[in-house]
């Protein structure tokens, strides 16, 4: 029989401490009952003596000192999950709230996971098409990988979500990607344009989600991102499926979190966010991947592939929600207001933006030879183009040499044609990297830099010097001799 | 020693009363699944623990017991190749026993008690000599490019070799000798166990007078490490932290590398697994893992661990520089290593420092890299031994004046700055030339005269005062554009180009440009720095500079990464290139002024 404590002493924020406890454990779950009968959940995150510190995911609007009953079950939060969890709808903290039958658990699974044995795991080496060029051209998704869209305020994150969900294949490889959604205290609509996308277009048979809205109680989001992941986990490695989680909106999350440090009166770190807020993100983002099997040698089925979603406070990459993100995923994708101000869908900002899984997943046999090459020089050649567009503003165009203007020509080309498409566009990793090369031929061949002679003239449209003949006023090697350097 | 009972669980600490014999820093096993804690603050009979697994479930009334011993690991044969947590647990025996995840109370040696090694006795050694600590008791190969040295360990004391070793196959475990101290026999065997925290003991301190070759040109030309030195590579997410240390781990020439990833992706780890069995060691054929010992701690794992991590990494590092041997260690990041001492620090209670770290922050820093050095290691033999510290470090939003950026930069003789601006362009290595520094210059200049060349030094000024030169040019072009600049000014900007685009980047992913050897960077910047004279003196001549921005021998240069390492001879044919073209428009240029 569990013991059923009245003794709370104090409530704080999210908080209440209760004392006279016999036993209780860190992290175990509490059940409580308010006078009115309502029950909610929370769990514990100090025990001290017989004073215990619970944190209540419902929050703890008309618990009272008197006569709210609270419970500890021995246990920590557990999801119940079975093949029949694909379709249906789930609150943050993993109760079904569709229409749908009670899960029949296949598991009970701690929703909090155990850390993956870094040995256990193997590389990420598969590519991911997502159609979008900005992606797959420059900071390549591969299976496996956790890469973030960094956005902000207004910005089309989740149309861009939405459409990597929509769109994301591996070449060759039939099934279609298992998709775990988990929304943070982002508002109906928000919510509802993932849900109508994924009825349109079919999916919602292979989706599971988990659903914490604006409205929803903010300490229960605590819990959803470990929930869906929970979900995920058993997903791909226990019914072998590849899964694509999209988290959203992580911000909203690490807010509950400071909510409830702020109550513990803990110390602050950066902006009010706690010390561990690092360590405890990580508890989130490094469960994706792909593992090794049981026995060495052997390759799990399955894999998490995790495209969380943070709005940047203030569009500050430095702010400590995605300062902290980067540097545990696997790279970043930035939205840039700017580019959306241009006009321009996808707004990605492929400079600041990163893949760092790209370099091993691309190439002869994954996407094309040339590909990393090619990538390399776009970055190169758009950074520059950039550089020479600053300078136009402080000098005037005609202070520009033609080779210049040749790479402000490529910059807006670049925005227009490489990282503008339509939302519901997609591109074969082909497309993107022929409109790749057509870019470069606006430059001239002795810049082209990054990329062997060999692709240079296998992959580069016209293949002719450009420029041959042009006065300019410097600036501007000779080019010409590259065939006699390579037979040397 | 003794046993208590939990009376407080928050996160990683716990606390215990009835602990009365307890001692600072001793391994205590906290409840029924026995996991391991450290004993970090005493009061009374309260001791403040700090778990290294995870404490959900914990909860007053459980056990506790004191080990006795002080936070130790194991140290013998069987050290190379291996994969442990942060507290020396091999994590390929976990996945094991454990599967996928890596569960609690799972208590494995950090020595394979099984395996065998055949041992080769000192053949000198003689019954009844006198021997001390550090003397060299035999040899076991323990991988092909290491012969491990099995010496008498610092635990023991000198005294009358009793017992000499012989020949045989031993586990770490069997007794090899036996010494006579005083009136104690004490028992030899392969293997010791050292207190991480405690840095193990030497004979003395020299001075670092020899380069670390990394391979990596901006490293190795413009700022450079001494073997024995200690250096530290700071940047935001994403500048290159990780891939310079993974290349330094690769490429570097020291004898032995410990590898300590503290707090980050699980992913690297099993980059660095699953690559360096493949990769194979230029100097020695064979793969570069029988050389590395990876510390993996990521930021997944508990995070006490995190902290141990750093200490374990080094402990093992000294080991193998007291056989004489040149180590480096890498420690990605050591931030995150600082960070989990301030989540402790928090935890107890204790005033905070700046941005809440605290307050023994700088010191547990620097004596951290004090543990770096050249050193004459204990025994008769006299052997020399380096330890090379490279740490990096993540502030947060990339700022500079992030305290442990701060700290370490007071101990560390060279600084690496990565800037994400080079990044964004994709200028690999990311290290800025403008910020970056190297004090080690003249320790290690005369080993650059004698063994690269006797123009090393001007030859390196020449380059760094050219791009120090670009700098200021290239605020000046900002402020009022190209054409205000000098012809001069103008071949100097087109040099230092050259020497960014065509030098110091570098790719860590292209077979041939991720590693270039001494006389390569030598050769490359010394054919730069001929044409920028060259071309300075053609401007003196009245040469048109347009004639020298489109000399061809520049397409030369841009492909000078390309040489192989053995046709030393095709710089000599650039530079020649570079004399001729020029001479001809020399020759055009006084007979038009005639
Ligand atoms: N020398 C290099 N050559 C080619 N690419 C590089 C090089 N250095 C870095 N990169 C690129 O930059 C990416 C990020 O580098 P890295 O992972 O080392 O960053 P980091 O500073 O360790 O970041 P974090 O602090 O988040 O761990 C790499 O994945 C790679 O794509
Ligand atoms: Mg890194």
């Amino acid at each position: 029989m569990v013991t059923e404590y009245t003794t709370i002493g104090e409530i704080a924020g999210p908080l209440v401490l209760l004392t006279d406890v016999d036993h209780a454990t860190y992290e175990e779950l509490v059940e409580i009952e308010l006078p009115s009968g309502e029950q909610r959940r929370g769990k514990v995150l100090e025990v001290n003596r017989d004073r215990v510190l619970v944190q209540i995911f419902e929050g703890t609007r008309g618990v009272d000192i008197s006569s709210t009953k609270v419970r500890f079950l021995g246990k920590s939060l557990e999801l119940a999950v079975s093949p029949d969890i694909l379709g249906r709808i789930f609150n943050g903290l993993g109760s079904p709230i569709d229409d749908g039958p009670k899960i029949i658990p296949e598991m009970m699974l701690d929703i909090n996971g155990n850390p993956i044995n870094p040995y256990a795991r193997i590389y990420p080496q598969e590519f991911i098409q997502t159609g979008i060029s900005s992606i797959d051209g420059l900071n390549t998704l591969v299976r496996g990988q956790k890469l973030p869209i960094f956005s902000g305020f207004g910005l089309p994150h989740s149309e861009l979500a939405a459409q990597i969900a929509r769109q994301a294949t591996v070449p060759g490889s039939e099934s279609p990607f298992a998709i775990v959604f988990a929304a943070m205290g982002i508002t109906f609509e928000e919510a509802n344009y993932f849900i109508r996308d994924f009825q349109e277009t079919g999916a919602m048979e292979r989706v599971v989600l988990f659903i914490n809205l604006a409205n929803d109680p903010t300490i229960e989001r605590i819990a959803t991102p470990r929930a869906a992941l929970t979900a995920a986990e058993y997903l791909a490695f226990e019914r072998g499926m590849h899964v694509l989680v999209i988290l959203t909106d992580l911000t909203n999350y690490c807010e509950a979190l400071r909510e409830v440090s702020v109550a513990r009166k803990e110390i602050p770190g950066r902006r009010g966010y706690p010390g561990y807020l690092y360590t405890d993100l990580s508890t989130i983002y490094e469960r994706a991947g792909l593992l090794k099997g049981d026995k060495e040698g052997e390759v799990r089925e399955g894999s998490i592939t995790q495209i969380p979603v943070l709005s940047m406070p203030d569009d500050d990459k430095t702010h400590p929600i995605p300062d902290l993100t980067g540097y545990i995923t696997e790279g970043q994708i930035i939205l840039d207001r700017s580019l959306h101000r241009k006009g321009i869908y996808p707004p990605v900002n492929v400079l600041p933006s990163l893949s760092r899984l790209r370099d091993k997943g691309i190439g002869k046999g994954r996407t094309r030879e040339d590909h990393s090459n090619l990538a390399n020089q776009l970055f190169s050649s758009y950074a520059k183009s950039k550089e020479v567009e600053e300078l136009a503003v402080v000098l005037g165009e005609a202070a520009l040499t033609d080779t210049d203007r040749s790479f402000m020509a490529l910059g807006e080309e670049f925005e227009d044609k490489f990282v503008r498409q339509a939302i519901d566009e997609n591109r074969t990793i082909e497309e993107t990297l022929s409109i790749g090369w057509d870019l470069l031929s606006k430059i001239p061949r002795a810049e082209i830099k990054r990329i062997s002679e060999e692709y240079i003239d296998k992959y580069l449209p016209g293949n002719k010097d450009i420029d041959a003949g042009g006065e300019t006023a410097g600036k501007k090697p000779e080019s010409g001799s590259e065939t006699a350097e390579e037979q040397s | 020693m003794g046993a208590g009972r939990i009376i407080k669980v928050s996160g990683p600490l716990i606390v215990a009363e009835g602990m009365d014999e307890a001692r600072m820093f001793e391994v205590a096993k906290v409840s029924e699944r026995e996991l391991i804690g450290e004993i970090i603050e005493l009061h009374g009979d309260q001791a403040y623990i700090q778990v290294y697994e995870d404490t959900s479930g914990l909860g007053p009334g459980e056990k506790v017991t004191g080990t006795g011993q002080a936070l130790s690991i194991e140290l013998g044969p069987g050290l190379l190749e291996s994969i442990y947590d942060g507290i020396q647990r091999p994590l390929n025996k976990i996945y094991e026993k454990a599967g996928s995840y890596i569960t609690r109370g799972l208590n494995i040696n950090g020595l394979d008690r099984d395996r065998k090694f055949e041992f080769t006795p000192d053949p000198s050694l003689k019954e009844g000599q006198e021997i001390k600590v550090g003397d060299l008791l035999g040899e076991v190969k323990e991988t092909e490019l290491i012969i491990h040295r099995i010496m008498v360990p610092p635990t023991l004391k000198g005294g009358i070799l009793v017992e000499k070793p012989k020949a045989g196959t031993y586990t770490v475990e069997d007794v090899i000798a036996r010494v006579k101290a005083g009136d104690e026999t004490q028992d030899v065997r392969m293997y010791h166990r050292w207190p991480v925290r405690t840095p193990r003991p030497i004979a003395r301190k020299l001075v670092p007078e020899v380069p670390l070759v990394t391979g990596q040109r901006v490293i190795d030309t413009l700022f450079p490490i001494a073997k024995g030195g200690s250096a530290t590579v700071p940047g935001p997410f994403g500048a290159g932290k990780t891939v310079v240390q993974h290349q330094l781990a690769k490429w570097s020439d020291a004898n032995v590398i410990v590898y300590v990833g503290c707090g980050e992706r699980g992913n690297e780890m099993t980059d660095v697994l699953q690559e360096f069995p493949e990769l194979i060691d230029p100097a020695t054929n064979r793969p570069l893992m029988e050389r590395t010992v990876l510390i993996a701690n990521t930021s997944n794992m508990p995070v006490a661990a995190r902290e141990a991590s750093v200490y374990t990494g080094i402990t093992i590092a000294e080991y193998y520089r007291d056989m004489g041997y040149d180590v480096a260690v890498l420690a990605d990041s050591t931030s995150r290593w600082a960070e989990a001492m301030r989540e402790m620090s928090g935890r107890l209670e204790e005033m905070p420092g700046e941005e809440g770290y605290p307050a023994y922050l700088p010191s547990r820093i620097a004596d951290f890299y004090e543990r770096s050095g050249r050193v004459v290691c204990l025994g008769s033999e006299g052997r020399n031994g380096t330890l090379s510290v490279i740490g990096a470090v993540s502030p947060p939003g990339g700022d500079l004046s992030d305290p442990v950026v701060q700290a370490t930069l007071k101990v560390v003789k060279v600084f690496w700055a990565l800037e994400d601006q080079l990044a964004f362009e994709r200028h690999f290595p990311a290290i800025g030339w403008l910020t970056s520094y190297s004090l080690y210059h003249d320790n290690l200049s005369e080993y650059m005269r004698n063994e690269v060349s006797p123009k090393w030094a001007e030859t390196r000024v020449a380059a760094m005062s050219i791009l120090q030169k670009e700098g200021e040019l290239k605020e000046l072009v900002r402020l009022v554009g190209l054409d205000s600049l000098s012809d001069t000014d103008r071949i100097v900007l087109e040099t230092a180009k050259h020497i960014r685009e065509d030098f110091l980047h570098q790719s860590a992913f292209d077979d041939v440009d991720a590693y270039t050897r001494m006389e390569k960077q030598f050769r490359m910047l010394e054919t730069v720095v001929k044409l920028h004279r060259a071309c300075e003196s053609a401007i003196q001549k009245k040469v048109p500079l347009k004639k020298l921005l489109e000399l061809k021998a520049r397409e030369g240069i841009a492909r000078m990464r390309n040489i192989e390492e053995d046709k030393m001879e095709k710089f000599d044919e650039i530079q020649e290139g570079i004399e001729k073209e020029i001479a001809g428009y020399s020759a055009d240029s006084r007979q038009v002024e005639a």
